[in-house]
């Protein structure tokens, strides 16, 4: 499951996604992450039985925590079926099926924003603005 | 045996005529044997759905009170082509909004058209005795035009070659998103379905020839711009009625960085008249070979990376040195399937009955590139001849110092033989000078990967250059990587008022 973390830096750089690791023992993958000077977020994966005890710790630690559910929204009266997203998605996200039509497992989506960003017909959007 | 049109025409007219896809073709080819399939199949339709950028429509708006002699036209803010009659425009598909650039062109002006949508119509003329109107502004539906005619220059492409980018950095293109490093290969087109590959001799496809286009019933005009089926890049002129079309096999799109491209739906009926058709119509993805072009060079002949086929391409990855790379498709292979089927009823019920050409394609022409009389700017024109350089091991104090006496903001570094081996600017020695103890000599501050151009590099792509990489200056290097002069952004300003400008 992914996790959107996101803290403030101003009290000083805390590592604090490692502090949660060697805390928990739950191996975190980071899978994006944008850090400056006041603060930061990071897009997390993690196993799903180990949620609780990482929301937990990360909150303790003075960080916010949301769930990421299926963000990408795929707008099927605009999509064409083409395919120009299929490569360019660091995350397979996108496929076609057996019909040529196009698949997309939006579970695997880190929010990279590309396939937004060059989609042809402008089909694809975050959830939130859908 | 052959077969003749009118035996065919015959049996479309009383429902006996067998019509199939060009998809089905090759397996009943193999079921049948040339000679069966050739007795067997009256006609193999073929489908194609992609990005065609030299599309556009003529647009007849009707005369206005007072009447008007449109000199400048603009439908929601994007220009037409006025220079035709009163108050006849053509728009294309790839002109640009000037309100709001890439995100609506011309394109979308032919779709909202056929959605259904109102259409500013804004207009502007010089008056006349015979049409003394100067300005007009109005909103406009599909119907209220006494003519829109789709004609586009150069649709149907019979193939086209696939894109990869082996530069560092991504490339934005009419081919879509090209990651670095050769990280994806995108290609365009719908292989075993396209009409001219299941015709590559043009026997069959020619004018008068019917076609579905956009989801009307429209027709072959003859050969398309840039037509080189010498190459294997046959191009077609087609022409049909917008009134009958449908936004699902029309649709205006835009490739980011790039600007705006039209989606055309087009199908072509293929009568099979003869073995050689037979041959032709049984044609397969495996068959038909493409390169993969590298979009990282900008010249008009890029190399190509290796040659691929349709199967390779449309199984989704292609191994290019030594890599497994994924493919995208810009074009759709289910819509492109739908128009085949679409044309195969239409067939079918004798919407679209196939006649043979009034006038042959050439089959065998090959395209000219652009004769240019006229030299654009090279960097040797406007580089900096003077090269202030200095060594990678020369301390930072020698480096300020020569960036102040030379007046200079960029030190090209050199090793002993005058090769290229850095850069340094005044702000990579300030900081050195700032934090003494991190840096000593021009080696631990410059930049090793130095962006450069050449003496023969045209300017525009030196500018190019500069602007990707946000720099502001380049160091100019002969064949053996010596420095022979710096291209800086000061230079560009010795192109205007001087003979570049004409």
């Amino acid at each position: 499951m992914k996790l959107i973390v996101t803290f403030s830096r101003k009290a000083g750089k805390k590592p604090i996604i490692a502090q949660v690791v060697r805390d928990t023992g739950v191996l975190i993958n980071v899978e994006r992450a944008l850090i400056d000077s006041s603060e930061g977020e990071a897009l997390i994966d993690i196993p799903d039985n180990a949620c609780i005890v990482v929301k937990e710790r990360l909150a303790a630690l003075g960080a916010t925590v949301r769930v990421l559910e299926d963000v990408i929204f795929l707008d099927d009266t605009r999509c064409v079926d083409c395919g120009a997203c299929i490569s360019i998605c660091p995350q397979e996200v996108f496929s076609f099926d057996e019909d040529w039509k196009l698949s997309m497992e939006g579970k695997k989506c880190v929010l990279c924003g590309r396939c937004i960003e060059i989609c042809p017909q402008r089909a694809l959007s975050h959830k939130s603005e859908a | 045996m052959e077969k003749t049109i009118s035996l065919i025409r015959e049996r479309i007219r009383d429902g006996n005529a067998r019509v199939v896809t060009a998809e089905e073709m090759p397996s009943l080819v193999d079921e049948l044997g040339e000679e069966g399939a050739l007795r067997e199949v009256d006609v193999v339709t073929t489908g194609t759905f992609g990005a065609m950028c030299s599309s556009g429509a003529f647009l007849n708006f009707g005369h206005a009170d007072p009447p008007i002699k449109m000199e400048r036209i603009w439908l929601n803010d994007v220009e037409a082509y006025g220079g035709i009659a009163a108050v006849d425009a053509y728009i294309g598909a790839t002109q640009k909004s000037t309100t709001r650039e890439d995100s609506y062109g011309g394109a979308h002006v032919m779709e909202d058209f056929i959605s259904g949508k109102s259409v500013e119509l804004r207009a502007l003329s010089t008056g006349t005795d015979c049409y003394p109107r100067r300005t007009l502004t109005t909103e406009l539906l599909l119907e209220n035009l006494n003519q829109a005619i789709m004609v586009n220059p150069r649709n149907g492409y019979q193939r086209y070659n696939a894109a990869s980018n082996s530069t560092d950095r991504t490339l934005y293109t009419y081919m879509g998103m090209l990651l670095p490093n050769c990280g994806n290969i995108t290609y365009s087109g719908a292989g075993l379905l396209n009409p001219i590959m299941n015709d590559p001799n043009l026997r069959m496809i020619g004018s008068g020839v019917p076609a579905f286009l956009c989801g009307a019933p429209g027709m072959v005009v003859g050969e398309g711009t840039q037509h080189s089926p010498g190459g294997g890049f046959g191009t077609l002129m087609v022409t049909a009625d917008m009134k009958q079309m449908s936004p699902y096999y029309l649709r205006a799109a835009t490739m980011t960085g790039y600007g705006v491209t039209l989606y055309v739906g087009l199908g072509i009926p293929i009568p099979v008249l003869d073995r050689e058709t037979v041959r032709s119509t049984a044609i397969r993805d495996e068959d038909i070979m493409v390169d993969v072009i590298d979009y990282g060079v900008p010249v008009r002949s890029r190399p190509s990376l290796r040659k691929v086929s349709y199967a390779e391409l449309k199984s989704g990855v292609v191994e290019l040195q030594g890599e497994e790379v994924r493919t995208s498709s810009l074009s759709s292979y289910r819509r492109a399937r739908e128009i085949a089927l679409t044309v195969r009823s239409w067939v079918e019920e004798g919407k679209l009955v196939p006649v043979l050409p009034t006038r042959t394609i050439d089959s065998r022409k090959s395209v000219l590139p652009l004769r240019e009389t006229v030299q654009g700017p090279r960097v040797l024109d406007i580089m900096d001849r003077r090269v202030i350089a200095i060594g990678q091991d020369e301390e930072i104090r020698a480096a300020a110092r020569k960036l102040l006496k030379g007046e200079t903001n960029h030190l090209p570094v050199l090793e002993e033989s005058g090769r290229l081996v850095g850069i340094v600017t005044t702000y990579d020695i300030s900081k050195a000078v700032v934090n003494p103890v991190k840096a000593a000599k021009v080696r631990d501050v410059m930049k090793k990967k130095v962006i450069t151009t050449t003496p023969e590099e045209p300017v525009d792509i030196a500018v190019r250059k500069l602007e990707k990489y946000n720099i502001s200056a380049l160091p100019v290097v002969d064949r053996e990587e010596r420095v022979i002069g710096m291209l800086t952004a000061m230079d560009l300003g010795k192109l205007f008022g001087g003979r570049w400008l004409k």
